[in-house]
């Protein structure tokens, strides 16, 4: 299993006086610049510190937002590239049905690969609803413009002989050539976040790594979805590297102490979702019938412990967030138990995308937990067998 | 297609749900964002005045989205075929909030099949500077600010979607995707609409429910000025939806427009 150090880089210092909203308007007069500087610093130090320990790394950006001070993807790519060694880098994602410029994106990612010497992971995504008023991209029919973004950035990254030209639906271009090309044949891994089954089936079909953020005990159906299109596909079962989930993690020798900062952690989660009402869901973001369902009060939970239990990932306790499986904490012998018995849940899931670092967690805490980690829980998930999925 | 009732019809290979109720002259009737319903009374008040035909806009209600269709210059288009499709004549266009903008679209294009505009509380041009909102942001709202906003009695707004029955729920949720379809960016205009408005050469009525607070009054004014000789008319008790709100007044209105200037219209037909 590779393990991926993600922080997202937050503003926690306005965390508790944000008006009501942390995200799209809250004033940026709240952040400081000097005080931004300084953690900034502090972030990029304990990614190089990660990878020092043998992490690979995963970065991601939002706007308008004090849970997320990255708001491109491509500065942090850029520090990472030429400052990190050995890591991987993955993004996760870059929200490509919002950017107005694919080209760009194809040339900035092709860069990173080679400064990297091709350590680059591209993620796209499709993006959280509170991006919308920040970008004003159109919610209605953005991944359409997703995939046209998609099949640009492949086609930019893998034409090397002629240029070529674009004149799609979305996006409008001449004599595409891009320099340098990416060092990475034929192109970086490519990368997905879904939700959705009809989704995964999608990102199985194009053989694409599927990642999955806090579904918990939730994530089987997805991975499944993935594995019948794979195999249909490509005649042979999905391995292991092709899953990847995201779980908060939280260890030290002391339970306790581990629980402590488990509560630090989640402060992600009891955050992320304070938002001004009307940016949770603009219209189209949802499927109509999805949005009809919730017009009628029909809102079933998302997350769900091992044994059916549905809990708000927003809300619920510790012991909550670790019987979802959003969770992993305690001592590093209890932390593995848990992510081999999601694993095991999962069928397989060869990526952990580990926030290691949320909310008030301090630098001390945070170097604590991922050198716990590295030392006693990192080795043994390498050494660890990944079940063989019965057929879906 | 029936006389009566709610009816559908296909265009451009695609099937749109229709209100079709009474006689006479044809009165097409465009609604807002927020779709129609097809027992709202001012159907049945306009229905006095002749046969009104109200659709759901393509992607609007149960009607069918053609595929490519992401702009209201293709709705105005869609309906221009409809018109000719069905050969009708002489039709009194009544256009609410987004219809308002659709039916001017049409205008501007083609009004050989036309005989009369009323728009009320349309939305479609910019008026002010590039950092003023001529239109309030309506997605960034809570439904109970939306409503305040909107109505001049906000309860009329308030809808119990949880006892709703699934199809029109669904119906809600299709109208609420489709008008950010359409409106999303440029928010709620065109760029364009504004310079085009001098070709409007029918009888033209503003109707403005005063109670309007996502558009204002000067907003409403300066469209109106913009289209040669159209009269603005201040309808009372009645915000963005004055249809919904002061129906027979709004019927009435657009009836008595429709009757009083047929004559400066085949004047403007024949120049």
């Amino acid at each position: 299993m590779q393990v991926y150090q993600f922080t997202e880089q937050p503003y926690y210092p306005v965390w508790n006086d944000h008006g009501g909203s942390l995200r799209v308007i809250l004033p940026n007069r709240k952040l400081d610049p000097k005080v931004a500087g300084d953690l900034f610093h502090r972030y990029y130090d304990e990614w190089m510190i990660a990878d020092d320990l043998g992490y690979n790394i995963m970065v991601n950006e939002h706007h308008q937002t004090a849970t997320c001070m990255a708001s491109t993807v491509i500065v942090s790519l850029s520090v990472l590239a030429r400052q990190t060694k050995k890591a991987r880098i993955l993004v996760l994602g870059y929200p490509i049905g919002h950017r107005p410029d694919p080209l760009r994106c194809a040339e900035e990612l092709s860069t990173i690969d080679v400064v990297s010497r091709g350590r680059l992971d591209m993620g796209f995504i499709k993006g959280v609803p509170y991006e919308f008023p920040a970008s004003n991209q159109n919610p209605v029919g953005v991944m359409d413009r997703f995939w046209e973004a998609h099949d640009f950035i492949i086609k930019a990254m893998t034409s090397h002989d002629e240029n070529f030209n674009w004149e799609g639906e979305y996006f409008h271009y001449r004599q595409v050539n891009i320099w340098p090309r990416p060092v990475q044949q034929p192109h970086p891994p490519v990368w997905s976040t879904t939700g959705s089954s009809s989704q995964a089936r999608v990102l199985g079909e194009k053989g694409y790594v599927i990642a999955t953020l806090g579904s918990g005990y939730a994530t089987r159906p997805l991975y499944d979805a993935y594995r019948q299109a794979y195999l249909a596909k490509w005649k042979k079962p999905a391995p292991a590297d092709r899953f990847a989930y995201l779980g908060l993690v939280a260890t030290a020798h002391d339970e306790a102490e581990a629980r402590r900062r488990g509560e630090l952690v989640a402060g992600y989660l009891r955050t992320s979702s304070i938002v001004h009402v009307p940016f949770r869901n603009p219209p189209g973001f949802q499927s109509v019938e999805d949005y009809a369902r919730m017009l009628r009060g029909e809102n079933p939970p998302r997350s769900f412990t091992k044994d059916g239990r549905g809990i708000n990932m927003h809300h619920g306790s510790v012991q909550d967030l670790i019987d979802a499986g959003i969770l992993f904490c305690g001592t590093p012998d209890q932390v593995y138990r848990q992510i081999v018995d999601f694993t095991e849940y999962c069928g397989g899931m060869g990526n952990l995308l580990m926030m290691g670092h949320a909310g008030f967690l301090t630098h001390e805490d945070t170097v604590s937990n991922l050198e716990i980690f590295a030392k006693e829980v990192m080795p043994r998930l390498k050494e660890y067998k990944q079940p063989v999925p019965a057929a879906a | 297609m029936a006389t009566d009732g709610i009816t559908s019809l296909v265009v451009n290979g695609a099937t749109i749900e229709a209100v079709d109720r009474g006689k006479g002259r044809i009165i097409l009737f465009l609604h807002p964002g927020i779709g129609i319903d097809p027992a709202a009374p001012v159907l049945a008040a306009l229905a006095h005045g002749g046969r009104v035909i109200a659709p759901s806009h393509p992607g609007f209600g149960a009607s069918q989205l053609p595929k490519g269709m992401t702009t209201v210059d293709d709705l105005a288009y869609f309906y221009l075929d409809m018109m000719e499709q069905l050969d009708l004549h002489d039709v009194l266009v009544v256009g609410v909030g987004l219809g308002g903008w659709i039916a001017a679209e049409i205008a501007i294009k083609d009004q050989s099949r036309l005989s009369h505009l009323v728009m009320a509380n349309a939305i479609g041009i910019k008026v002010a500077d590039r950092e003023t909102r001529d239109i309030v942001d309506i997605w960034s709202l809570l439904f109970d600010e939306y409503n305040a906003l909107a109505y001049f009695d906000p309860n009329v707004g308030k809808h119990d979607y949880k006892k709703l029955p699934a199809a029109e729920s669904l119906a809600a949720a299709r109208n609420r995707e489709a008008y950010a379809r359409f409106c999303w960016s440029p928010y709620m205009h065109s760029p364009k609409l504004k310079g085009r408005l001098h070709r409007i050469r029918i009888p033209t009525l503003m109707l403005w429910g005063t109670a309007d607070r996502i558009l204002s009054d000067k907003y409403g004014r300066a469209y109106c000025a913009a289209i040669p000789g159209a009269r603005f008319e201040p309808i009372e008790r009645a915000g963005h939806f004055p249809h919904i709100e002061q129906p027979e007044e709004f019927a009435r209105q657009a009836l008595a427009f429709a009757e009083s200037n047929t004559a400066s219209a085949a004047r403007a037909r024949r120049a």
